[in-house]
């Protein structure tokens, strides 16, 4: 295969438990039922292939990676491979000695998620009491010398806090500071109502994350990563599909992203049948939108085709019903309607949160 | 703003920055977290040298020799790699 088609990075969602309930998370709706999680010896083959294969970074990331027991040779196993290795979590739950462990055995980044900038409105979203212990975890990384990303995701609730956040980031001492718009997939699609903020609310936060990373150029990295629904045109969805990017499920499903498995017409190869390189290569869910071949006007005869890939091909169905649509947020699609309608529905909605929760999937 | 850079620095990568040779593109990267930046050889070698134990100025002198360019040339090309790599946060300066 062409060089085009490389894949750096590895995100390995080691499994979809998880104490926190965030009703934005990206896991897919249905995540209770896919249980059976890989285990230790072939997630370190799936490692090895990997590296093989071109990766070069590992993000082990869930659900919660640390209910895990096996991060320790996982971890040591990454670094034996010259993989760079960020752990993904809420920090929950965890302790000083088994955060040293990771040090030890070679893990470079925690990233550290917290929902708000105060225990009442953070343990809210969260649907469990846990900011406080965050913050210990993201001393503790610190304490031991090593670099912390602090993410926070935005919607409609926190987004007037971002100089908040902001400054609670550059107290902790993050080297990173990640603040990513929800996007509109999984759970957060079914809490869009209440999720989805203003352009004002957007416009203010985007602002001011603009003036801090000015400010802190060389000190602390800021991150504002748009919600699609803002945009002109779509946002290069995982630098486009099967590029860049490999995404493995807990229950080893190999994936261009962590939602394809949600996309019913396709189907994807697990790493316990056939070998990584050849499910990369050849497998039908990864060539299915790889390239152009796929695209349906307006796509095909557009200049940004090579930008954008056409945007995010999950959210195409999850809008539309056809996982080959050009994606409803960009302006030029036939189906943008559908956008200016969920701001209109959010705008008029006071709508509650629902929690993830292992029950919705069956319920709806 | 980051401290600048003067030849009596010595740069160092950050804790969060590895250098990893990569055999397919036979490229060193700089790997830091989510993004990797590929390094041509010249820059390679001095990401090598960000150790915290050299000056940039012994930096451009062991580059002006391995190359046979001119002094200035070499110190004009490491100082803007560095203060690029300064303002992402890559490098900084050993206390």
């Amino acid at each position: 295969m062409s060089s085009e088609f490389r894949p750096y990075t590895l995100i390995a969602e080691l499994t979809y438990r998880c104490p926190l309930r965030c009703p934005y998370c990206s896991n897919p709706v249905d995540w209770a039922r896919r249980r059976n999680e890989l285990d230790t010896p072939t997630w370190l083959r799936v490692l090895r292939e990997a590296e093989d294969l071109g990766v070069v970074q590992l993000n082990l990331t869930g659900g919660e990676p640390l209910v895990r027991d096996d991060l320790e040779p996982l971890i040591e196993g990454a670094r034996q491979l010259d993989l760079y290795t960020n752990l993904i979590t809420s920090g929950i739950p965890l302790t000083r000695a088994r955060l040293e462990g990771f040090r030890a055995r070679g893990l470079d980044n925690v990233q550290v998620s917290i929902q708000d900038v105060t225990a009442d409105a953070s343990d809210r979203v969260a649907g469990y009491a846990s900011f406080e212990k965050k913050l210990e975890v993201g001393r503790w990384v610190k304490e031991l010398g090593m670099p912390l990303t602090l993410n926070i995701v935005l919607h409609r609730e926190n987004l007037d806090r971002v100089p908040e956040m902001i400054a609670l980031a550059e107290r902790m001492s993050a080297d990173r500071l990640e603040l990513a718009n929800t996007q509109y997939l999984g759970w957060a699609l079914v809490n869009r109502r209440a999720l989805l903020p203003t352009r004002e609310q957007l416009e203010r936060a985007r602002a001011a994350a603009a003036d801090a990373r000015r400010r802190l150029l060389g000190r602390m990295e800021i991150l504002f990563v748009t919600p699609d629904y803002f945009g002109e045109y779509p946002k290069t969805c995982m630098d486009g599909w099967g590029r860049r990017f490999i995404v493995i499920s807990p229950e080893g499903l190999v994936l261009p992203c962590h939602a394809a498995h949600t996309l019913p017409e396709l189907t994807f190869e697990n790493v316990r049948d056939r070998a990584l390189a050849a499910i990369w290569s050849d497998s039908p869910g990864f060539t299915a939108f790889r390239g152009e071949a796929w695209m349906p006007e307006p796509c095909r005869s557009c200049s940004r085709r090579t930008v954008d890939f056409g945007g995010c091909r999950c959210q195409a169905y999850h809008l539309t019903g056809d996982a080959a649509a050009t994606d409803p947020v960009c302006t030029l699609a036939p189906t943008h309607g559908l956008i200016d309608a969920a701001h209109a529905e959010a705008a008029a909605s006071n709508a509650s949160l629902r929690y993830r929760s292992p029950k919705l999937a069956a319920a709806r | 703003m980051p401290d600048a850079i003067s030849l009596e620095s010595r740069p160092r990568l950050a804790a969060k920055v590895r250098l990893r040779y990569d055999r397919k593109a036979e490229r060193y990267m700089l790997l830091y977290p989510e993004k990797g930046l590929v390094l041509n050889p010249t820059a390679a070698d001095v990401a090598q040298l960000c150790t915290g134990e050299h000056t940039v100025g012994a930096i451009v002198a062991q580059l002006a020799a391995k190359y046979g360019q001119d002094v200035p040339t070499v110190e004009r090309e490491v100082m803007n790699f560095l203060v690029a790599l300064t303002e992402r946060g890559l490098v900084q300066e050993a206390p």
